[in-house]
């Protein structure tokens, strides 16, 4: 906006109020995500999961799309972590697991028999409820997937511990103290470590299980805080509880209810206008 | 906006919350409609003491807003509604902002009707202010009654007839340029007539607007600033 002017006479005259505006930000904060246009990581498609005679996710067909953050929410028990693990296989570790249909990421198929799993894991990450950081140092902890890739340069790990734990906003609270133990962390604090440790093997994906429901309200601020930080180099799947959470850090928004898949669409959309009665209830908080 | 839509929250204290913003909100709306009507007899009537009441009473109004309105922002604090919830408090803080407009245009019109009652009347008893005001007042009614059933093709109606009412305004002000041409003593009286009709006018187009939340309310979307014509097409479309 511009300042006061003075005319010829010298007297002061109000500004020209509509001269100096900037019209583009109207436009730029109206603008909605549009699903249609975006490029997807990650494809399911009709996605069936038993878990032995019972099924627990229903004819699944979803695009994730690239360097966004979708936000699975929905009622407990409704699929949406069993969803998650399915992109990492995580599901592969429980007997009785049936699957049917596809799953991938970056067009190739993650269930093919010829999926090195460790290697599906590296490029997808992943974050659990509870922060689950090893019993090691700060440092340790951080280095822990390079090492076991056969990383020995000590100049590398340096470089790549101090980077990931920047980009997990823990660097200057642990920069100090990196061969202290991790358990002496806080939970918020650990939680952030575990984001360090999943990053900084430069995976392409980041799932987030309930990443902030263990935590207090300050750290799971930073925890979403983060998360905005991190979407421009990942792409970011999150199962949340909270509503107001998932409304705060993501662009896309899943609704499931009971093993099926509602709705999918812009987190704006969802939480102003949803397309589907079901949506609507839950996250009005009315009965089903 | 119907009473059993509100009440399915699984928080019971949520939905009184919610039934306790609507009946004040229709209860201020009541209070308007009463407001239009004594300032209107007021001044067909000649009422100095009606008129005085109408200007005295425009606090009742007032204060109605700002008490939903805080209402709603306590709402919005400790609730944090999502999808219609939102939209219904959205639409309700602005529907009181219009409300609250229309009872100052009231006040105005009793006014004006205090300082009309000391002169002459117009050989017609102000028959055309009567139609008008009976237009803007049965306008304010029904975009209430089209919020409170939340009612679009209502809303949408009562909006379209906002062109009745600024062609009975239009008709008004010819009216009084002739009695002034005719007449110039009659210029004083003639402009404080013109006032009361364009404060009925502006009571139109508040009662436009709400309807364009009940639109909003109904559908999330935002039809200020777009044509009726568009807003039809596009609510057929979407059925």
């Amino acid at each position: 906006m511009t300042a006061t002017q003075t005319d010829s006479t010298g007297a002061a005259r109000p500004p020209n109020l509509t001269h100096g505006l900037d019209f583009s930000a109207l436009q730029d904060s109206a603008r909605t995500l549009d699903l249609a246009s975006e490029k997807s990581c990650l494809e399911v498609e009709g996605l069936q999961l038993f878990y032995g005679e019972k099924q627990a996710l229903y004819d699944i067909r979803l695009r994730v799309p690239r360097q966004r953050v979708s936000a699975f929410i929905g009622p407990s028990g409704c699929g949406k972590s069993t969803l998650l693990r399915c992109f990492n296989r995580m599901n592969d570790l429980i007997d009785g697991v049936r699957i049917e249909g596809e799953l991938r990421l970056d067009g190739a198929d993650i269930y093919a028999p010829s999926v090195d799993v460790a290697e599906l894991r590296r490029r997808i990450g992943m974050v659990f409820q509870k922060p689950n950081p090893f019993p090691k140092s700060i440092y340790e902890n951080v280095a822990y997937g390079l090492r076991i890739q056969g990383e020995r340069s000590r100049r590398m790990l340096d470089e790549v511990v101090e980077e990931a734990l920047r980009s997990a906003a823990l660097w200057d609270e642990v920069k100090d103290r990196l061969h202290d133990n991790a358990l002496g962390l806080s939970g918020g604090q650990q939680q952030r470590l575990v984001i360090a440790r999943a990053i900084a093997i430069k995976p392409e994906v980041l799932l987030l299980d309930e990443p902030a429901s263990a935590l207090d309200p300050i750290s799971t601020l930073k925890i979403e805080e983060l998360i905005y930080e991190l979407k421009s180099r990942y792409t970011i799947v999150i199962v949340t509880h909270n509503m107001q959470q998932a409304a705060r850090v993501s662009d896309y928004t899943a609704f499931m209810h009971m093993g099926e898949l509602i709705e999918f669409g812009d987190t704006n959309t969802v939480f102003t206008n949803p397309a589907k009665k079901r949506t609507e209830d839950y996250i009005t908080g009315r009965y089903g | 906006m119907e009473k059993s839509k509100l009440t399915q929250h699984i928080s019971q204290q949520f939905n009184q919350e919610l039934e306790h913003v609507r009946s004040q909100l229709l209860a201020m709306g009541g209070l308007v409609e009463q407001q239009i009507r004594d300032a209107l007899t007021a001044l067909i009537e000649a009422d100095s003491k009606l008129g005085e009441q109408v200007v005295r009473e425009d606090y009742k109004v007032n204060a109605f807003e700002v008490s939903i309105d805080e209402e709603c922002s306590r709402i919005l604090a400790r609730r944090q509604p999502a999808a219609s919830d939102l939209r219904l408090i959205m639409a309700v803080i602005k529907t009181i902002t219009d409300l609250e407009r229309i009872g100052d245009e009231a006040e105005k019109i009793g006014r004006m009707a205090v300082r009309l009652a000391e002169t002459e009347r117009p050989q017609d008893y102000y028959a055309e202010i009567a139609h008008l005001g009976e237009l803007g007042r049965a306008a304010v009614h029904q975009a209430l009654d089209a919020l409170a059933r939340v009612d679009i093709d209502q809303a949408v109606r009562v909006a379209k007839d906002d062109a009745r009412i600024d062609r009975a305004y239009v008709g008004i002000t010819r009216q009084l340029i002739t009695f002034m041409m005719e007449d110039p003593r009659s210029i004083t009286r003639s402009l404080d007539v013109m006032w009361a009709a364009r404060a009925l006018e502006r009571i139109g187009d508040h009662a436009a607007n709400i309807c364009e939340y009940v639109i909003y309310l109904a559908r999330g979307k935002d039809v200020r600033h777009t044509s009726l014509e568009q807003v039809e097409k596009e609510l057929l479309e979407s059925r």
